[in-house]
């Protein structure tokens, strides 16, 4: 059953996600939200390295779907980043968009080798 | 940091994960535009966004971190919204690529300001506090 192996990725990936925003993003308010910008950025070069190195079937949704899937959130992301308004909001989207697709390439880039 | 939070975000996740995995089986995004994973993320932003409207919700302390950070963070994601830009790029497709990637963007921000106009900033930010949307 590949969904329990997707199951079983992202009760990895979630919970890793939650102790990294939790240590990272602090309690200030006013700060960004380091921890989430992070897992957004290195899931997404997983997941590109994952592509390229041609996985496949019940590996990729094990680390792919489920893993990197739970350890990236997009629904955070959004919601952050309107939270904060428009100038922290920005920094926000140019800090999460930009590196994760630079990132996923090379990590697909590294994957294919 | 409790024991019973983790293990409301890893049962959560592995929830969101799994319906997103079952979405995409049954309406699989093919070549071109993702529209399942631009759907799921758009759906996602908007519950999370939607949270906090609730003060049931806000009155169970595990709630947040398991249908917030644990269920809707497992739901949609960021890494394949990558990968597709990604793969896009890569087959020469930039138009759909740039549209995808924008477009999730835009819609995503949107759908997170309606959803914000049925809850107030104080309760927001006590869903914020219990760490619903992280």
């Amino acid at each position: 059953m590949t969904v329990l192996l997707v199951a079983a990725g992202a009760a990895v990936g979630a919970p890793l996600r939650y102790v990294t925003a939790h240590l990272l993003d602090g309690r200030l308010h006013r700060e960004l939200h380091w921890g989430t910008i992070l897992v957004n950025v290195v899931g997404s070069f997983l997941l590109g390295l994952f592509s390229g190195m041609g996985l496949s079937g019940n590996t990729i949704a094990l680390l792919g779907t489920g893993f990197c899937g739970g350890l990236t959130t997009y629904s955070a992301f959004a919601v952050q980043t309107h939270d904060l308004g428009p100038r922290k909001g920005a920094a926000t989207v140019a800090l999460t968009v930009v590196p994760a697709v630079a990132v996923c390439f090379l990590g697909f880039w590294l994957g294919a080798r | 940091m409790h024991a019973s939070v983790l293990l409301a975000v890893a049962l959560g996740g592995a929830a969101g994960a799994s319906l997103r995995y079952a979405l995409t089986v049954l309406e699989p995004d093919g070549s071109g535009f993702p529209a399942t994973t631009f759907a799921i993320n758009v759906v996602g932003s908007f519950l999370l966004a939607l949270l906090p409207a609730s003060a049931w919700v806000r009155r169970h302390h595990l709630l947040p971190p398991l249908l917030g950070t644990g269920v809707l963070g497992g739901f949609t994601t960021l890494s394949t919204w990558s990968e597709h830009t990604r793969s896009l790029v890569a087959e020469g497709a930039t138009a759909t690529a740039g549209a995808y990637a924008a477009g999730t963007l835009v819609t995503c921000l949107a759908a997170v300001a309606l959803a914000d106009r049925f809850s107030t900033r104080a309760s927001r930010e006590e869903f914020d506090e219990e760490e619903g949307d992280l």
